[in-house]
């Protein structure tokens, strides 16, 4: 395969993981952006919504119907789990110092991973998962597309736009935006502040929730640790973006899958990691806000 | 107080005297984490040859325990289980562990702690370089990447191989070295890409190995990785043969249709016409409900051979661990899995099976004997 090919099925391979660590990075930088903390437990609730998918994959099968069932139920459970975890744990920390609210995110992140695993039909074993061979193969000349990643990017885009439409466009949008910039006046101005940041989780929780069934459906081996890395990836895209900054983690999330694909293909695997972290630093040295994130100088 | 001290006496040689009638053995499995099918299959088959033992009235009269302990597939784990069942427990040897990078983190303290070790399915070269407490009751991998290379050579006519291993993992990196060396010596070209342990996305290694334009692929990982690839690979669009090692063992119960047609290379056939191995599938069929596979074979095997070798040193009247170890060295018979004994490094020389993964008509996957390949 020609350097030209070769270069393009990375940059595949690359967009459609990068979409998922979009969708991602989508959730932290909003949960950010409102109440200033990082939800360490984001990447769980991933895994939260591949575990549902996948309990409903494995008592129907592979059908339009079941498909459309699952994701439902995954965005429901993981949208459930979102509002749950912001109203029982962040919603008391939130006049408490910042670092009180992040350790309790480490800490529920630590429950979500670890709790599942006691539960017999869940368990501490990896599951994996048939999934049948939806479509063929696309072969543009030397290069192979698994219309399963094309379908992942697309339906990752199509989410991505839709949240801009709902954040720019609609009332809650309008009352999101409000909050993130000052939470004190939006609430002289009659916003609910509660009410504001358990739709922001939701929105996060649900979006978080496709990208676990699309990470799933790509990659069927599933445990409760999961989340880990793919939260964590998503974490550095939505910094790497400017952190609170939504289309800063849209392309964060994006040009993350793009230099780990590239970085594995050209080079090698064992580097890849390296350099994706290694730019992150770099990255923040330059300019810390991120590449697209503001600098809210603070005005006395 | 004289009273108290004799009743403390009497029941303190009571309870010696009771430990003298049971007989300890410790093992090692990975029953949870990402390879727990294999750790559990292997516990019961170690199960299942104690369980007989002590029916047939024990060694010597003595009963046997068996000591189960966890390591989840990680090094440090089996550190922790093989100290505990060393100091605390007391075992007088110890069958594990299964995989190779966990046993090799116990070879040397096992040699220096004197307590035998017999793992019945680490493969790797490095096993029994710890010393001559340290049994392996397995072929080595430098055998099985060779009998893997020949049958790519002759069977399959490739002269192209790619190779993609887990870089990370001592059982993957010694087949793909044994593997190479061998292939290429026989004229083949081999490219390799590697991943490391818990991957799930080799899209790009496979877009790399595909520029090679290999006539097939070798994959020396366990199953569920390996399930991985194949799905990857075959949505990459290649076509070539997949080819395996005995760490595909249970690759079949996946289900995984991307996995038909592929070859890989393991210790035991279910065809194998031995009425010892009939007897031993039917066994473990009964007991537990569902077949037998290759790595639970070995952990029977290796779990007679240690009983065996117990029961000759209790009746030399040297029931320790010393005496235990030599007549391990001493070893000579039929079991399960071929014939048995150790050579001077304390490794068996064993023949190697192929088998092919098939499937039935709703999908289910199978396994099918190919060739025998002898050392």
């Amino acid at each position: 395969m020609d350097i030209v090919s070769l270069f393009f099925q990375q940059l595949i391979n690359g967009l459609s993981k990068g979409g998922i660590y979009a969708l991602i990075a989508l959730g932290y930088t909003m949960v950010y952006g409102i109440i200033k903390l990082i939800n360490f437990a984001h990447g769980d609730i991933l895994m939260v919504g591949a575990y549902i998918a996948y309990f409903v994959f494995a008592a129907w099968g592979f059908t339009p119907g079941s498909i459309f069932v699952a994701v439902l139920f995954a965005v429901a459970g993981s949208v459930l789990l979102g509002i749950s975890i912001e109203a029982t744990c962040y919603r008391p920390m939130r006049s408490a110092p910042r670092i009180n609210a992040l350790i309790t995110a480490i800490g529920v992140s630590i429950f979500l991973e670890n709790f599942p695993r006691l539960i017999p039909a869940i368990g501490p074993n990896y599951r994996d998962l048939t999934v049948p061979k939806l479509f063929e193969t696309i072969h543009i000349g030397e290069v192979s597309i698994d219309p399963l990643k094309l379908l992942t990017l697309v339906v990752s885009l199509v989410l991505m736009t839709l949240l801009i439409l709902i954040v720019d466009y609609s009332k809650a949008g309008k009352a999101m935006r409000a909050v993130s910039f000052d939470m004190g006046a939006s609430a002289l101005m009659g916003i609910s502040v509660n009410r504001t940041v358990s739709f922001t989780f939701a929105l996060g929780s649900a979006l978080a929730g496709i990208g676990g069934v699309l990470y799933m459906l790509n990659f069927p081996l599933l445990d409760t640790y999961m989340g880990i890395m793919p939260g964590l990836k998503a974490f550095v895209a939505a910094v790497l973006g400017g952190i609170g900054s939504i289309p800063g983690a849209i392309l964060g999330g994006l040009r993350l899958g793009i230099a780990e694909a590239l970085t594995a293909g050209f080079i090698s695997s064992k580097v890849m990691d390296f350099v994706v972290f290694g730019f992150l630093i770099l990255i923040l040295l330059l300019k810390p806000s991120g590449l697209l994130g503001v600098h809210r100088k603070e005005k006395v | 107080m004289k009273k108290f001290a004799s009743l403390a006496m009497a029941l303190i040689a009571l309870t010696g005297f009771a430990s003298a009638q049971t007989i300890k053995i410790g093992t090692i499995q990975p029953l949870t984490g990402a390879i727990a099918v294999y750790g559990k299959n292997v516990t019961n088959a170690v199960q299942l040859a104690v369980d007989e033992v002590n029916a047939a009235g024990g060694i010597n009269g003595k009963k046997v325990e068996l000591i189960v302990e966890d390591d989840s597939y990680k090094p440090d784990n089996t550190v922790a289980a093989f100290k505990k069942l060393a100091t605390k427990d007391k075992v007088i040897a110890i069958v594990g562990a299964l995989t190779s990078n966990c046993t090799l983190a116990i070879t040397s303290l096992a040699q220096g702690a004197q307590i035998p070790l017999i793992t019945p399915t680490s493969t790797n070269d490095k096993v029994t370089t710890a010393g001559n407490y340290i049994f392996q009751a397995c072929y080595k991998d430098s055998f099985q990447g060779k009998v893997v290379a020949n049958f790519a050579t002759s069977t399959l006519k490739a002269k192209n191989v790619g190779i993609l291993f887990d870089n990370a993992n001592d059982y993957s990196k010694g087949l793909k070295t044994n593997f190479e060396a061998t292939f290429t010596a026989s004229g083949g070209k081999v490219s390799s890409e590697s991943y490391a342990t818990g991957d799930k996305d080799f899209n790009a290694q496979i877009a790399k190995i595909k520029a090679s334009k290999p006539d097939a692929l070798f994959l020396p990982d366990y199953y569920n990785a390996v399930s991985l690839l194949a799905k990857q690979i075959r949505a990459a669009g290649i076509t070539v043969p997949l080819l395996g090692a005995d760490g595909w063992d249970d690759a079949v119960g996946t289900d995984n249709a991307d996995l038909v047609g592929a070859y890989y290379s393991n210790h035991f056939a279910k065809e194998s016409a031995s009425s010892v191995a009939k007897s031993y599938m039917t066994a473990y069929s009964a007991k537990y409900g569902n077949e037998t596979d290759a790595l639970a074979a070995l952990g029977y095997d290796a779990t007679k051979i240690l009983l065996g070798a117990i029961a000759a040193a209790d009746k030399a009247g040297k029931l320790t661990s010393p005496g235990v170890r030599d007549a391990l060295a001493a070893t000579k018979g039929s079991f399960v899995t071929g014939n048995i004994s150790f050579d001077a490094n304390r490794n068996t020389v064993k023949s190697a099976v192929i088998v092919q993964i098939g499937a039935t008509d709703d999908k289910k996957l199978f396994t099918k004997f190919v060739a025998t390949v002898n050392p």
